[in-house]
This record gives structure tokens, sequence and C-alpha cells, in this order.
């Protein structure tokens, strides 16, 4: 918190939900996160929290107030800018893997990178080890993703998350389909993310366990911030 | 990068499904071939139909009609031109049937580029004389060589030498039906009577067959000086000048061109055989219609396959969203999948359809009417592949296009939610 950058700010976000009736899911959130925090948002299920999240991560277009993020407001701004912002700034790790089965491990990685074609195959190849190696699962590289454990998958989806060095990861219950063994490892993988490379990240959970162990909670509740 | 990066992901998801694939691409290749075999099949048929009577015909016939004066005296009268004068039961004026001066007008015509060649010919009306009755008959005095570079002459003679015509005198080639009627073979004598009564003895050398019934049995040939002898006429008589064009599109104005020039009667074979072009068109017509039919169909089989594919897929095209593929790729990458079975079934399907059509080719069919024709006539006209392949291309873009379009609009979140 302290010597803070602000990646990425929300200012007075609202959002409704319009089918079968109008109902208002965000009221008026506004918060920042600084570089280099890990920060977990929590709340009861329909609080608002994934949408919230959803929100900053670009995908969702349709709502009141403003993001910025590096200073920049994404308000407006078109599909294929947005894929950019996604591609290059966000890294994703969902509740759910995601993972292409047409792909090897290390070319499901590799994807974002290529389509980011900042750097030759080679070199994001070598990156995608890299990021394997970070995660402990180097030697699962060349195999298909449903030869994978379940804790394996996600490992290999935060390393996709990470190819393109993002500024900020963002999480959907990362750990909600993990047992207790594979949820820890993925948490200390994270806070080691946030140790070692100053990762930022935004991680929305239910696991209390989890999210005591982070920087900074959020706390939400009828689509607002009740402290954090 | 990106292009490239597009197109492997498209084929992983095209191998991940290949059965599904290859039944899209065996429908769109198998509509193709088909098209190709049918318009081909269809193209060799109206070839040869067409054949049957264009070969024989003359692009332009120039000849001259025995017909009533259009001006009659009265007109000239002074007191009279500005009247409307009837005049009942006018008569022919006794005209020859010869175009004069021939030799003018075939130096003429052997100058004038547009034209690939001529062939004189003279018309006899005749009686072939069978015991004790009189036969109607036609006989056509024909320069041999001419006539057989310009109509096919000889194709057309099934039995004897059409060279015969020429080096025997007083020879005649009869029509297969007026040899049935008059018991003739080669080598007989058949005595023929003309309209102003003189008689003749000729020598049969062979028989013509031209398929059309009605002209064997009636027509024979017999060389020029032949049929100028028998109607007891001089070298310079000439009924009909036949005249082949290089371009048959041509011809009615040139019709109208030469009936001023030489004073003469033109008709152009447009003007002569109108019912022989709207049959083709109208079997073109109908192949086309089948051919395209059998293409939107497999066309609605990709479609299909296609949105089966991206239902399936509703969460790599999420997570491809989420990574940072924008929808415009999303769109290319099943434009990619729908053009990848096109062109692989496009292609086969051109290369089956040239087998199938080279194996109809190849089947025997034997007619008597049609002398010339071994096998099943087949037409190879490149415009048939070039508008299948186009087709093709076209349908697969339009099939892959809804689904694309479809895939590229889908929200990620929505999706990633769902979980």
């Amino acid at each position: 918190m302290s010597n803070a950058t602000v990646i990425l700010e929300a200012r007075k976000i609202s959002k409704y939900f319009h089918d079968p009736l109008t109902v208002q899911v965000l009221n008026e959130v506004s918060f920042s996160v600084n570089a280099g925090e890990f920060i977990a948002v929590i709340g009861k299920s329909g609080c608002g929290k994934s949408t919230l999240l959803y929100v900053l991560s670009t995908m969702d277009t349709d709502y009141e107030g403003n993001v910025f993020l590096k200073g920049e407001n994404l308000k407006g701004k078109k599909d294929t800018e947005l894929a950019k912002i996604r591609n290059n700034s966000i890294g994703f790790v969902f509740q759910f893997h995601y993972l292409l089965n047409e792909f090897t491990v290390i070319k499901n990685v590799m994807l974002p990178g290529l389509k980011k074609g900042e750097f030759s195959e080679k070199e994001v190849e070598h990156r995608a080890y890299e990021k394997l190696r970070i995660l402990g699962i180097q030697d699962e590289a060349l195999k298909m993703p449903n030869q994978l454990s379940g804790g394996q998958k996600q490992r290999v989806a935060i390393a996709r998350a990470l190819i393109n060095n993002p500024l900020i990861i963002m999480g959907d219950e990362p750990t909600g389909n993990l047992d207790k063994k594979n949820s820890d490892i993925v948490f200390n993988i994270f806070s080691d993310l946030c140790k070692d490379f100053n990762q930022t990240l935004l991680i929305v959970t239910h696991d209390m366990e989890f999210a005591h162990k982070t920087q900074r909670i959020i706390e939400m509740e009828d689509g607002k911030i009740i402290s954090g | 990068m990106s292009f490239l990066l597009i197109i492997r992901i498209a084929f992983a998801l095209l191998m991940a499904r290949w059965k599904q694939t290859l039944v899209a691409a065996i429908g769109i290749a198998f509509s193709i071939t088909m098209f190709i075999t049918l318009l081909g099949f269809m193209g060799g048929l109206n070839d040869m139909l067409d054949g049957l009577l264009l070969n024989r015909t003359p692009h332009i016939r120039l000849y001259n009609e025995i017909k009533a004066p259009e001006t009659q005296p009265v007109n000239l009268l002074p007191g009279y031109q500005q009247h409307y004068n009837f005049v009942r039961s006018i008569k022919p004026k006794n005209e020859r049937l010869q175009i004069y001066n021939i030799a003018a007008v075939e130096k003429a015509l052997k100058e004038d580029n547009r034209v690939i060649g001529f062939a004189p010919k003279i018309t006899a009306q005749v009686f072939y004389n069978v015991g004790a009755t009189d036969l109607n008959g036609l006989i056509n005095g024909i320069d041999v060589a001419g006539e057989n570079k310009l109509f096919l002459f000889s194709d057309y003679v099934v039995a004897g030498n059409s060279s015969d015509l020429n080096t025997i005198p007083n020879s005649i080639i009869l029509g297969k039906g007026v040899a049935e009627k008059t018991f003739t073979n080669i080598g007989d004598i058949i005595q023929v009577t003309t309209s102003k009564g003189e008689s003749r003895q000729l020598k049969v050398v062979g028989f013509f067959q031209s398929g059309i019934q009605e002209i064997d049995k009636v027509q024979s040939y017999a060389s020029l000086k032949t049929t100028q002898n028998l109607m007891v006429e001089t070298g310079s008589y000439i009924t009909d000048l036949q005249v082949k064009l290089n371009d048959l599109t041509q011809a009615p104005a040139m019709a109208k061109e030469y009936e001023k020039l030489f004073s003469v009667d033109a008709v152009d074979i447009q003007t002569a055989n109108s019912q022989f072009e709207t049959g083709s068109k109208v079997r073109t017509l109908i192949s086309y219609a089948v051919g395209i039919t059998l293409l939107i169909v497999a066309g609605f089989g990709i479609y299909n396959i296609l949105n089966m594919m991206i239902y399936e897929k509703m969460d790599s095209i999420a997570i491809l969203k989420a990574t940072g593929f924008s929808g415009k790729d999303v769109n290319r990458i099943f434009l990619c999948i729908a053009l990848t079975i096109g062109i692989t079934g496009g292609i086969t399907g051109l290369i089956m359809g040239l087998g199938l059509s080279s194996v109809i080719d190849q089947i025997p069919f034997n007619t008597p009417s049609l002398p010339t024709i071994k096998t099943y006539p087949v037409n190879y006209n490149p415009y048939f592949y070039i508008i299948g392949g186009i087709f093709a291309l076209i349908t697969t873009y339009f099939a892959g296009y809804f689904p694309s379009r479809k895939a590229s609009k889908m929200d990620p979140v929505t999706i990633i939610r769902g979980k």
C-alpha cells in the first residue's frame, strides 16, 4: 500500500442486469489497486464481486462509471482495442481452467504470447518454459491438457496468464474447483509471484482462509464495498 | 504472424473434429463432382445435337429465290406513284436460280477475312426412276474437297468413298433412305430424271447417312460437274454459296450485308434454325440449376457442422477472447475452417469431376443415326471448372459467414460465468 503507483482504478461503477427484471448489481463502486498488491475480493454469492471483476477485466463493457488501467480510460474503446489491452496487460485465471484440448500444454501457454506477436515463436516458447518452471510443471510441457490433474491444469492456466508479463492478474475463484492441497499450492504460487516478481493480483474468492492470507481484503455486499 | 496463428488454431480445431470435417468436405466434393459431370455431359450432348445440324449447315447461304418482282410497272407511272396500287395474281419473273456473276462473288468472299471458307453447291430437283415408279428426290451438286473441309461431308459417308465423286464420271452418293427405297447397292446404276425432263444414268459409289431421316430419304450427292451436266448447264451454273464464318454470331448482320452487296438472297443460320439454339440454352440452364442446387445443399452441410463446432468450442472461444483475441480474430478462425473445407472439397470435386467425365467419355454409345459418335459425348469446357470452383468457394464462405459471425459476437463473460 505504500510507495503506491495506482495500476487499476474504478470510479463510481454501476451496473444493472435487465433480464428478467432490472436489478442493480453494482452501486457506484470505487476503489483502486496499487502496483504489487495482492487483493482478495470477498462477499456472499450474488453480491456482485464477479460482475465487478468482469467489468474491470474489460470483457464486460455494459456499465456506468469509468475504469482506468494505468491512467487510461477504458470506456468506449473498440472491441479490438480492448482485446489488445487484455492480451498485453491482464492475465486471467478462472475457476475452470479453460485450456484448449487441441493444443499441448506449452502451446496453450504460448497462445497469448503468439497473439501479442512481440517476440519470435522461439522466444515465446522459451518464456513459456520459464513460466512453467516457476510453477513447477515444466515436465508436463509436451502433454495434452487432458492428461493432467486438476491442480496441474490450474497451474498451466496461471502460466498462461503470466506469459505476457501482465500488469495485473485477475482471478475468479481460481481455487473454487480445487482440493485443500491444490488450493494451498495455488495460493503459494500467487503469494510467491507477488513477493518475488512484485506481481499485482486481484482475486475474487469464497475461500475465507485464502482471503485472510492476502495483503488486503475488499468485502462487498449488495453491490457496494463495505470494507477494504 | 497473427494470420499464421489464426490458421494454426483453425487447423487444430479442424483436426479435433476431423470426421465431421471430412463429411463436410466430401459433401462439397460430391456436389462439385456432380456439377462438373452434369455440365460436361450436358454440354457434350448439346454440342453433339447442335453438331448434327450445325456441322452441315452453312452459317450464311447465298441463293436466288424465285419470287415476284417487288415493283410493278404501275408503280412507275407518274400519275400513280402516290397511290396504293393493288395488283392481283402477280407471277414470278422467268428468272434463273443461278447466282449471277459467281466469279466476282467468290473473289469477294475469298478476300473477306471474317469468312473461313465457302463451298458452291447446286440443288437439282429430280426423280429417281425405279421400275415403273418415280421417287421424288434432290441431288446436291457439291465441290467434294470444299464440302469435306467445311461441313465434314466424308464423316457422313457410311459406305464408299466421297472422293470417288470426283474421279468417277457420272457418279452419285445416295442417301441411305433413298438406297433402301430403290434397292440399290454400291456399283449399281440408278436412273434419274430432272424436272426439265432430262434423264441420266448415274453410278452409285457410296451411301451417306446424316442422322436425320427426312434428309436421308430424299437427298443424294454428286459432283458439281455431274450436276451441271444433268441440268444441261454451263460450268458457271451455281445455285448456292455456303459460307462458313469465324464468328457464328455475326451471321445475321453479314447476311444482310451480302444481300445488298451481291444482290442475292442470303439467310443466316440463326434465322434458319432458331429452335436449336433455344433447345441448347434451356438444357444448359437446367444443368446449371441442378448443379447449383447441389452446391447449396452441400453449403448447408458446412453451415450445420460449423454451428455445432461453435457450440462445442464455446469454452475455447471464450478463453481466446479473454486472453486477447478479438471478435474479428475469432471470426477469421471459423471462416478459415469453412474455407479450408471448401477449398479441399472443391479441388477434390474438380478432380473427381474430371475423372467421372472421362469415364463417361469411354462408355460406348452407338446409334445408327449418329455414325460419327462412338462413345457418350462429354464437353471439357474449362469454364465449367472455373464456375464450379468459384461457386464452391462462395457457398462455403457464406456457410461459414453466419456461424463465424455468431462466434465473434459471443460474449465470453456469459460463458465463463455459466460454469
